[in-house]
């Protein structure tokens, strides 16, 4: 962890924007939210590191890039198919992030198919035209928004996100 | 004598203060006087003036001149908050020979320019204010104090520090004092503590000297083991009814010799002096420099009223003073004036739920420390783990515990860095123990505090800047393997810039302070206020410290909020200074803003006597009339807005005067820029 | 019979297969009827907020609007996945205390026809409805088979009693819940400081030494209080607990065999239903030497059993001077 999120925060609110967004801190936040019923000051921690993925990730910025890469694949399935699909994720991400694991992991990897725990199939929703028109309006939302902070940015009205 | 002003209006001076820049930058002074000065002369103004300091003798001297030379009837002052300067401004009128109650100071600093950015818009409303106040004023009448005699004696509620110290003041002037504590014995918490910060006295080397000194003041009654249970009465002339609780031992005749509790066969935790780290009888003195001397008897613990069995104290007590059919005893008292040194309750640890305190047996409370490095406490000062032998090698002092906290308290308990800080230097003086002060900040602003934190940091105590993020017992990296069953303290080091995994074999929680769990309802019984957290709210936090809203009621020590030992011993003592000044006074003169009833009109529905939060009005049966006790009336008005014969009117406060004063609010001559 | 909206969360049907047959067992002894939202869809666990926040909440916010139109009484909205439970929940919280997101949500949901009132329906745990609904003493009641013997280390796992936004525990890091409804099956739960601790989550796919790190904070103080299982409401941590314990002890140089079994698994036999129609048997980590220990029997292991390379340590609590009592904090 390249900071502490205390520090993490003090960068954000020191205006070290580029600092913060390349830091791999949020990356390594699990949202535990042990921090979110302990901080005396009440603030939602997991959503802050949420929103400076986010940031990041629009950006292209990418600190820690396995777990970025396993949250596209993890969506792209979602997307694909409405539903998470255990079995496509895990080959993938596998594969692609430690070829070197597998054969440590292969024996569980046996138990968790013999037990049929992981299924080959995917399970795709009825209502996939419905949830992709929902995530495209919320993209353009998004880019909406984007837009607008830009042009206060340019217009010297922004600050730091 | 000049002009008579029309309609035969009272002739009234307006006086506007710039109070320097405060509020001459943001409202137009000039425009404001000659405003009022020419568009009020209709309401009766026949002079209007603007002056940087209006209160200062010469802004006083020009209101002086103004009521003899031009007659004034009526003065209206546009400054500050009556809460400021009110008391300045009847002073001038009243020598001048005006009746001060025909002055009116309106407010245009804290209601208008404090408030406010748009001079135009400000300027405006600060008219209308001025016109209310010239209408209002108008419809006053001359208005007399009331004067009620005070009774010199005096009660005070808690028996700690603070209680104490306002209690020997008084008594040293020779006034009698009622000192009503509920525990066994007084001295409070700081009978509890071993030393005190920063100059390491023994806190009890200091406190019981004063405590024997109140035990045996001829003009001391202690009421230990007792509650107030009603208090009625107004300044001057209280009157409260006070509990005894059976102690179950006949005080005259008991010596003190200790031989029922040593044969007490039932030994209970002590989660009162001990802090729960020690053992008593159910029969009891809860140390050995208890102020009175008797023992009580616990009598949810005893032998004798769990089965009828036992009563070996009551056999084997030498002068057979044990009274087992003993009875809760009322006593009623007349005191004039009342001082609530309720104290406070440490913050229970337990809530912490990352600090494992009631689940690892080696963290412990800041109380529980006092108790275990005092010399009588329950390790004969030796600081020991809860196994009560090994000796720690490492101990984690976290602050802030409780304190500081959204989840918990926000505020700052004000004395835990120096307590926290005393400890480190206290386990360094007793063992070879490494110790780590984990803090936030270290606010040390006391007189020679600063000095101490560095004499603690030069005795070799670690300092961590960082929030515990928690003690634990699991172990998490390989390297800890060897620490096993030791705590771990989870810390950001933020000095370091890293997280910090320190191996300890204590914890000592710096507990905070909060009020007591009763509070409210003390502030019920007595008629004050409190914040909602429940720390009694002063007439004004910085010049008024010491009293509350309700005359006649003090308070001191951290009832208050939290405070140390000498802030509480100086609350303590002005408390006493404010009432022994009443008392030579002999009476005291009373605001007379308070409700009247209209005899004529009272129907005798009796709807207003139950709706008063100060039970001033009674129910005169043969009359069939309801009566106001006009020194108990604080004039806040619920009576007269319930009346359905519309029968009670405020002095001060007529329907009258509260309609002049809107249609000043509302009038047309006040022009508002949109 | 008591009726519940239902979303089961995509590893139900996965990994998870056994929750979802355990937990199918055990309704209709406990009275449950449960309504399976019609198409439900992922609902992104963490990863979907990490790429978009807004798109992430959408994905959530399909699911409270077809539970919405599909509520038809029921109030309650009952999710035995803990991520789900929290995406579910916190959404919701979102939607009633928040009116800007609740507009720009229900702007994007209109784009599918569908709409959300915040509050329509209200987003419980599993077990949450089993210990508040049916409650403590219908389900010792209900126990044929006491699982008297078994020694249980009650995980909880993080996401049940954290974030809270509505604080209805009043516990969020030592919640005793899980340890009461074990201890009305009959089961002995012992002391484990771990209950609330976090199972290493998406670490286990993306750092695997920050993972094993976690895991073993999770298995070795239940190893060391004498835990015979595990016992967790939560699919990630069952897989993760589970499937990564036998990588975690060849990494780090340790010997555990510490089983992991859902809650309803546990109801289940103490309910008296065959091990198998629970979907024992289908753990990586076998519980059939645990489980033989008060006489269950369950389907042959695939792999010999290993031998936990640990003695069981004993909790041992100091004498010398009295503890606190514990805080006692009604639910």
């Amino acid at each position: 962890m390249d900071h502490t999120p205390r520090a993490l925060f003090a960068l954000i609110l020191a205006g070290l924007r580029d600092e913060a967004l390349a830091s791999n801190t949020p990356w390594m936040c699990l949202s535990c939210y042990f921090c979110s019923v302990r901080c005396p000051m009440g603030i939602r921690i997991p959503d802050v590191m949420y929103a400076v993925k986010a940031i990041a990730t629009r950006e292209g910025i990418q600190p820690e890039k396995t777990g970025s890469d396993f949250s596209r694949t993890f969506v792209a399935n979602v997307e694909r198919f409405g539903r998470s699909y255990e079995m496509g994720l895990v080959a993938q991400h596998y594969l692609r992030h430690y070829p070197l694991r597998l054969p440590g992991l292969a024996p569980m990897g046996i138990a968790m198919v013999t037990r049929g725990r992981m299924g080959f199939v995917p399970h795709r929703i009825r209502g996939l035209a419905g949830l992709r028109a929902i995530l495209a309006r919320a993209s353009e939302l998004e880019a909406a928004q984007l837009e607008t902070a830009q042009l206060e940015v340019a217009d010297g009205h922004g600050g730091t996100p | 004598m000049t002009e008579p002003t029309p309609d035969l209006m009272p002739r009234t001076g307006v006086y506007v203060c710039h109070c320097g820049t405060n509020i001459a930058a943001t409202v137009d002074v000039a425009e404001l006087s000659h405003y009022a000065g020419q568009q009020l002369a209709q309401q009766g103004v026949v002079v209007s003036r603007d002056y940087p300091f209006m209160c200062s003798s010469l802004g006083q001297g020009m209101i002086e001149d103004d009521i003899r030379e031009l007659g004034l009837e009526r003065v209206v002052v546009a400054a500050c908050s009556p809460h400021m300067h009110e008391k300045t401004f009847r002073g001038a009128c009243q020598r001048a020979g005006l009746n001060p109650y025909l002055c009116e100071l309106v407010s245009i600093r804290e209601q208008v320019s404090w408030v406010h950015t748009d001079r135009a818009k400000a300027t405006a409303k600060a008219k209308a204010i001025v016109a209310s106040g010239v209408l209002r004023v108008g419809q006053q009448v001359p208005l007399e104090p009331l004067h009620v005699p005070i009774n010199p004696a005096t009660l005070i509620v808690g028996g700690g520090i603070a209680g104490i110290s306002a209690a020997l003041e008084i008594a040293d002037a020779g006034y009698p004092v009622h000192l009503v504590e509920r525990q066994p014995s007084i001295g409070g918490h700081m009978a509890q503590f071993d030393k005190t910060f920063p100059t390491l006295d023994c806190a009890a080397c200091i406190l019981t000297p004063k405590m024997v000194t109140a035990g045996g003041h001829p003009n001391v009654t202690l009421h230990t083991w007792s509650e107030v249970t009603e208090v009625s009465g107004y300044v001057g002339n209280f009157t409260v009814k006070v509990l005894h609780r059976p102690r179950y031992v006949d005080t005259d005749l008991c010596t003190g010799c200790g031989i029922c509790e040593e044969k007490c066969p039932r030994t209970v935790v002590d989660t009162a002096f001990a802090a729960g780290l020690g053992y008593r009888k159910a029969i009891y003195r809860p140390f050995p420099q208890a102020v009175p001397k008797y023992p009580v008897l616990d009598r949810d613990n005893c032998t004798f009223f769990d089965n009828g069995k036992c009563k070996a104290c009551e056999k084997l007590c030498p002068p057979q003073a044990i009274r087992l059919d003993q009875q809760p005893e009322e006593v009623t008292l007349q005191v004039g004036n009342i001082v609530l040194a309720t104290g406070f309750e440490p913050f229970d640890a337990r809530r912490v739920e990352p600090y494992g305190y009631g689940r690892y047996p080696n963290v412990f409370t800041s109380l529980e420390f006092e108790r275990m490095s005092n010399a009588s406490g329950p390790t004969g000062g030796k600081i020991v783990l809860r196994d009560g032998v090994t000796e720690p090698n490492a101990v984690a002092i976290i602050h802030c515990v409780g304190s500081r906290d959204s989840n918990f308290n926000k505020y700052c308990s004000a004395i835990c860095c120096m307590q926290s800080m005393k400890f480190a230097h206290l386990v360094r003086e007793h063992t070879d123990a490494t110790v780590y002060e984990c803090y936030i900040d270290i606010r040390a602003p006391g007189k020679a505090f600063d000095e101490f934190y560095e004499r603690v940091q030069a005795e070799g105590t670690q300092f961590i800047r960082g929030r515990v993020a928690e003690v634990t017992d699991v172990l998490r990296r390989p390297e800890e393997a060897h620490q096993d069953g030791r705590l771990i303290v989870q810390v950001e080091d933020t000095l370091a810039g890293r997280q910090r995994r320190i191996p300890v074999d204590m914890v000592v929680l710096s507990v905070g302070l909060e009020p007591q769990p009763d509070a409210q309802a003390t502030a019920r019984l007595f008629g004050i206020t409190c914040s909602s957290q429940g720390w009694i709210i002063e007439r004004h936090p910085k010049l008024d410290p010491v009293a509350t809203m309700t005359e006649g009621v003090f308070a001191a020590g951290c009832a208050l909020g939290p405070r140390d030992i000498p802030a509480s011993v100086a609350s303590g003592a002005a408390a006493a200074a404010r009432i022994l000044g009443r008392i030579a006074q002999g009476e005291m003169a009373l605001e007379p803003i308070g409700a009247v009833i209209d005899a004529e009109r009272c129907s005798g529905c009796r709807i207003c006597n139950d709706l008063c939060p100060f039970s001033a009005i009674t129910f005169d049966a043969p009359a069939g009339l309801s009566e106001v006790n006009a020194a108990l009336c604080q004039g806040c008005g619920v009576c007269v807005a319930a009346c359905p014969a519309n029968a009670i009117s405020a002095t001060g406060f007529t329907n009258d005067q509260i309609v002049a004063q809107i249609e000043g609010l509302l009038g047309d001559h006040v022009a508002v820029p949109a | 019979m008591k009726s519940y909206l239902y979303y089961p969360g995509c590893s139900l049907s996965g990994s998870a297969r056994a929750y979802a047959a355990s937990l199918g067992a055990i309704l209709e002894p406990l009275g449950i009827e449960l309504h399976e939202i019609d198409d439900w869809n992922c609902c992104g666990a963490t990863e979907y907020l990490t790429l978009s926040p807004l798109r992430g909440q959408a994905l959530i916010s399909r699911n409270l609007a077809l539970a919405q139109a599909q509520r038809d009484g029921a109030q309650t909205l009952v999710a035995p996945c803990s991520a789900c439970y929290v995406n579910l929940a916190k959404t919701d919280r979102y939607f009633r205390e928040n009116s800007e997101f609740r507009s720009r949500l229900n702007e994007v949901l209109a784009a599918d026809g569908l709409h959300y009132t915040p509050g329509a329906v209200r987003v419980r745990h599993l077990l949450e409805v089993l210990i508040e609904d049916v409650g403590l003493d219908a389900i010792a009641a209900a126990v044929t088979r006491p699982l008297n013997g078994l020694r249980v280390a009650p995980y909880l796992g993080c996401l049940v009693s954290r974030p809270d936004l509505d604080r209805r525990w009043a516990l969020h890091e030592e919640p005793r819940e899980l340890d009461r409804l074990m201890a009305a099956l009959g089961a002995e739960v012992v002391d484990f400081p771990a209950r609330t601790a976090c199972c290493a989550g998406h670490m286990t796919q993306i750092s695997p030494e920050v993972a094993w790190d976690l895991l073993r904070r999770v298995i070795e103080p239940a190893d060391h209080a004498g835990a015979d299982l595990l016992v967790t409401v939560c699919p990630m941590c069952q897989m993760n607990v589970d499937s990564f314990q036998g990588e975690m002890d060849r990494h780090l140089g340790l010997r555990y065999h510490m089983p992991i079994l859902f809650f309803t698994q546990l109801i289940g036999l103490a309910l008296g239903r065959p091990a198998a129609e629970l979907g024992i048997g289908s753990e990586v980590v076998s519980a059939a030497q645990a489980l033989a220990r008060i006489g269950v029997e369950v389907p042959p292991p695939t792999e010999p059993p290993v031998e936990s390379g640990h003695e069981p340590r004993r909790q041992k609590r100091p004498t010398g001077l009295p503890m606190p009592e514990p805080l006692e904090v009604p639910r």
